[in-house]
């Protein structure tokens, strides 16, 4: 067959993508608080704990704390809450 | 991913840590939240199962995606000064056209398959002509829209209105007579195309006259592909989700390591009138003249016995402690099964009561789950029940696994055996505590 047919696009909506700015950064972590926040992954506690102890023997000056949302990746109200009122920056890992 | 993004927002640098396999998906979401610039940091696939010495390695060794140190990836990610594009973010708008451009019928099935909009078996091209013909089949305004879907949780959803879900209902090889079923399915807003890791599938069970009335298939091999209406149905609610959702490719909007065959098409029909027990439907507080399409989350595992012979009790026991307990069990059984279930004394529901208090384990052994221990394990920590006595209990005491609201049963089946079927599928969302999900029964009718 070589005649041409047109057919209809199976794709549904995307919704339009509002761009968002990244969060100023400070100029270095000392004196800092950092979250380490457990994606609860399967050895994502363990991988948080040796980030804390990374940071704590190359960076002491950083006040490392580790946290768990309620659900892997989603967003966590009450604990971004939590994170924004004490922290200053955050690691999330690990995905699988 | 979504709580990094979200703390980015509220002012909090954050870097995201991911294996390098999940790097295209942790990009694509990150330029679907806007934020393309995202500071994502990669550590080497796998983590599960790694020593922590391992894993410190790991730590103090070489981003596999930037081939950076990825301890400086961190710190230049938490510290390093903004650029433009990390001010403004990315805003833009993507567009899907109503009609592709026109070409061969050869160069269509072509591009369909290189898209990724088909499930890789041939497809019924969509022309006008073949979707006005589906939406004949419901009286419903082709623009209304259905619902929004997006392969995971932490994913954008999409909107999609009747129309295109004719588009991918003609592709399917359906016919409009099943368009109603089809419609139900989609506005369930629960996902055939979920992208997780563990290769889930949607089952779909149908309820009422509609059964009849479109021919569908409750009888020998109901699930599987011996029925037109039972399978297009089911690879139409399919190739919906991955096309109406946003996608279902590999390495991008789908992560299933091992992939799932109950994808191709998973519906049938309820054996209605062969059971000795009302219709599953009529249990969810429907009439039994209702038409409805039930949604079963999971197809991860099956687990097969007949019977019930004189030593069911221990079969049913093994057969539900060998469930990846996460994902509770959808019971199919054929009418032979459930009838001799009847003659021995149970209802559905004492039936299901003896299956949730009879199925126990080790605590220790329920926790070490990978999704009880990933998504149940925080909620049992904040005292929700019955999980956080699960938590608490000894290592070595046997807890149960399963709660009665988490077992359905479905009669199906041919009569050639007495056989059952306990198949991974939840029926009130993806997880315990899912707050996605619609409604897991949708009256058909509404889409007539």
């Amino acid at each position: 067959m070589t005649g041409k047919i047109t057919v209809m696009d199976p794709r549904g909506y995307p919704p339009k993508v509002e761009g968002k700015r990244l969060a100023s950064r400070p100029p270095s972590l000392d004196g800092k608080v950092l979250y380490l926040i457990d994606a609860l992954f399967d050895n994502a506690d363990l991988f948080v704990e040796e980030l804390r102890k990374w940071f704590a023997q190359h960076m002491p000056s950083v006040e490392t704390r580790i946290i768990r949302p309620r659900e892997s990746w989603k967003d966590d109200a009450e604990l971004r809450a939590k994170v924004v009122a004490d922290g200053d920056v955050a690691i999330m890992g690990v995905g699988l | 991913m979504g709580f990094a993004l979200a703390l980015e927002q509220a002012g909090i640098p954050t870097i995201p840590v991911s294996t390098h396999v999940f790097a295209r998906l942790a990009n694509a979401t990150a330029k679907a939240g806007g934020m393309p610039t995202l500071r994502n940091c990669f550590v080497p696939q796998p983590v599960v199962g790694r020593t922590a010495a391992e894993l410190r390695a790991y730590i103090e060794g070489t981003d596999p995606v930037s081939r950076r140190p990825f301890m400086q990836g961190v710190i230049d990610g938490l510290t390093g000064p903004l650029a433009g594009a990390d001010l403004e973010g990315a805003t833009f708008e993507r567009s899907t056209p109503r009609f592709l451009e026109p070409d061969t019928e050869e160069n269509l099935q072509r591009l369909f398959i290189e898209n990724r909009w088909t499930d890789m078996m041939p497809v019924v091209l969509p022309t006008e002509e073949r979707v006005e013909a589906m939406l004949k089949g419901t009286s419903v305004p082709r623009d209304r829209i259905v619902g929004h879907m997006s392969p995971t949780a932490f994913r954008e959803a999409w909107a999609f209105d009747v129309e295109k879900i004719a588009v991918n209902a003609v592709m399917a090889g359906a016919r409009p007579e099943y368009f109603p079923v089809i419609l139900a399915l989609m506005a369930s807003g629960v996902t055939a195309r979920n992208s997780s890791t563990s290769s889930f599938a949607t089952i779909s069970v149908v309820n009422g006259p509609i059964r009849d009335e479109i021919g569908m298939g409750s009888g020998i091999g109901a699930m599987g592909p011996y029925n037109h209406a039972n399978v297009t149905i089911g690879r139409a609610y399919g190739l919906s989700c991955q096309n109406l959702q946003g996608g279902s490719v590999p390495g991008e909007t789908y992560m299933g390591t091992l992939g799932n065959g109950l994808n191709f098409s998973s519906c049938f029909a309820e054996a209605e009138e062969r059971s000795p027990w009302q219709p599953f439907h009529v249990d969810q507080g429907f009439r039994p003249t209702d038409s409805t399409a039930s949604v079963f989350f999971g197809g991860w595992y099956t687990h097969s016995g007949f019977g019930p012979r004189e030593s069911w009790k221990e079969k049913f026991i093994r057969c539900l402690t060998a469930t990846d307990h996460y994902s509770p069990p959808l019971i199919v059984m054929d009418p032979i099964v459930a009838k001799a279930f009847a003659e021995l004394g149970y209802t559905k529901q004492t039936l299901i009561e003896w299956c949730a208090e009879n199925a126990r384990m080790p605590a220790r052994d329920y926790w070490d789950d990978q999704w009880v221990s990933t998504m149940v394990r925080s909620y049992a920590a904040a005292g929700a029940e019955p999980y956080a006595s699960r938590l608490k209990a000894a290592p070595d005491e046997l807890v149960t696994i399963f709660r009665p609201q988490d077992i359905n049963i479905v009669v199906v089946g041919g009569e050639t055996q007495g056989a059952f079927k306990m198949i991974s599928g939840r029926y009130r969302g993806v997880n315990p505590f899912a707050a996605n999900m619609k409604s897991p029964t949708v009256l058909i009718d509404e889409w007539r």
